[in-house]
């Protein structure tokens, strides 16, 4: 009898045999001694380099530079060390361990980059300037007569359709630019609340467009 | 991609869609799948949809992509 992990989206997961390096990672991260030390500075160093190289990738758009963007890559190199040596015994052998590994690391830097976006001053949350709306989404102003009226009934869509909060999310993310890890630790809500949240609120908002002739009905498919 | 065809994908929810808390359970498993050349998106359609409409997931995807791709060199 084959040994099911867990069913996602109708598939079971199965714990594949481990693979060499995969059984060799546990192995010496499990032990003690110096083995494992080394096992951990060496994990540790293989973590640090991911998360310089997202850091660097990422920080920049969120003015993030120097000693700063090099902080947080070894905060979240020792937190997410921290996080798997706790959760080893959670190890399923899905994927291979450094798979499994790494995500703790890039996890780390959204998280802390999420939080680090609030140290700008400037960054409005609720502000109604619907006059960013066109921009948002590139509408060229030469060709507003086009536009106009689409965007307009979109206004109105988010004023009748969505609930209070769906509307401060919405002004938060599409008018103002909030990052939603950002948003998540501002309103001290998570990732996946919010997402839901938007794409109930997208819906609503593409049904009351296409009621009134402006866009399709959204068929399910890839683009 | 003009404001329409912006707007219009940005409003684009597909019922197959996951969310994030699935699709980063699950992330290391389609990235292993996808890294190897293995048709993710057909064995995962609601990650793959997640994947595609979540910017945030979506990064985090391509980053960890990125990382074993560099680190199998």
């Amino acid at each position: 009898m084959t040994a099911v992990n867990r069913v996602v989206e109708g598939m079971p997961i199965v714990a594949a045999r481990l693979d060499p390096e995969s059984a060799e990672w546990l192995r010496v991260l499990g032990g003690v001694g110096r083995q494992r030390e080394a096992a951990l500075a060496r994990l540790h160093a293989m973590l640090l380099r991911i998360a310089q190289a997202e850091a660097r990738r990422r920080g920049p758009r969120l003015r993030i530079t120097g000693p700063e963007l090099e902080d947080l890559a070894y905060q979240a190199a020792a937190d997410a060390l921290l996080a798997i040596t706790a959760k080893l015994s959670q190890f399923r052998g899905e994927s291979r361990f450094t798979t499994w590994a790494y995500k703790f690391v890039i996890l780390e830097v959204s998280a802390k980059i999420g939080r680090h976006f609030w140290r700008r001053p400037d960054v409005p949350l609720y502000a109604e300037d619907w006059d960013r709306l066109p921009g948002r989404f590139g509408f060229e102003p030469a060709q507003q007569s086009e536009w106009r009226d689409l965007l307009a009934a979109l206004c109105r869509a988010v004023e009748t359709e969505l609930t209070p909060r769906q509307r401060e999310v919405f002004v938060a993310i599409v008018l103002n630019g909030v990052p939603l890890d950002a948003l998540a630790v501002r309103l001290g809500s998570n990732r996946n609340a919010l997402y839901k949240m938007m794409f109930d609120a997208r819906r609503k908002l593409r049904a009351a467009l296409a009621a009134n002739g402006y866009l399709d009905h959204h068929t399910p498919g890839r683009s | 991609m003009n404001g329409w065809q912006a707007l219009d994908r940005f409003l684009r929810t597909d019922p197959r869609d996951v969310g994030c808390a699935e699709a980063m359970e699950m992330l290391h498993v389609y990235v292993d799948l996808v890294a190897s050349g293995a048709p993710a998106e057909q064995q995962y359609p609601g990650i793959d949809a997640h994947l595609r409409a979540c910017g945030p997931c979506g990064e985090d995807f391509e980053a960890l992509l990125a990382a074993v791709r560099d680190t199998a060199d």
